[in-house]
């Protein structure tokens, strides 16, 4: 019982030690680009390590497990890559010295964040209707 | 030992967020102040996670569950709105 406490405990500091490594990288870093890069590690391993640590807790020492902890694993590791593509996204459309350095798509359309309307227009998904 | 464990994680957390907040005041753009937010819908997660462990409950997972469901949306919707002028098209 001491080690499955030792253990969860362990595991806590572990995943507070990351969160503040996400944290101090988004302080730190000079541009958007990297600093996106910090936060991710936060997500999976400090989220990460602090859900593992109460699903040993409530698993080992107190007997009853609980699967909330994996929903919330699973919500986070599945959101974290949308919420990282969407800022990028943002960060490419909003700032000009980046449209030049850009290389090229090698097809007819362009960058989709850059000429979404000329995207929308080429794309296979979209249904065109024509009014009468 | 785990009363410790918590105590220790909630101070790191804290000068996280202390962190993360310098980042949401100072910077550049509102890309930057975006990303900030989302850091700082992580860190209250994790916090909640401890004070759950802390106090030996379960019912703080639902209000964990709840914050990532939101903290996703916001972080989703004010992307979209930077990106196409709009949030539903």
């Amino acid at each position: 019982m001491i080690i499955a406490e030792a253990a969860v405990a362990a595991i806590i500091l572990i995943g507070a030690f990351f969160l503040l490594v996400g944290s101090l990288g988004l302080a730190k870093l000079p541009d958007l680009m990297r600093r996106l890069h910090a936060p991710t590690k936060a997500t999976t391993l400090g989220i990460g390590s602090m859900l593992i640590a109460s699903m040993l807790y409530f698993a080992i020492i107190e007997g009853k497990p609980s699967i909330h902890e994996l929903l919330i694993t699973l919500f986070l590791f599945l959101t974290a890559p949308v919420t990282a593509q969407m800022v990028a996204k943002a960060y490419i459309l909003r700032t000009r010295q980046l449209h030049e350095v850009l290389p090229g798509t090698g097809r007819p359309v362009g960058w989709a964040t850059l000429d979404a309307a000329q995207a929308d227009a080429c794309s296979e998904t979209v249904q065109h209707t024509t009014i009468d | 030992m785990i009363d410790v464990a918590c105590l220790i994680a909630t101070v790191t957390i804290a000068a996280a967020s202390l962190l993360t907040l310098y980042r949401l005041a100072r910077g550049p753009d509102v890309v930057d102040r975006i990303l900030a937010l989302d850091t700082l819908v992580i860190n209250t997660i994790g916090l909640i996670v401890v004070v759950g462990l802390w106090f030996r409950s379960t019912m703080y997972f639902e209000a964990a569950l709840l914050f990532a469901m939101v903290g996703f949306l916001t972080t989703v919707a004010l992307c979209k709105y930077l990106l196409r002028g709009n949030v539903i098209e």
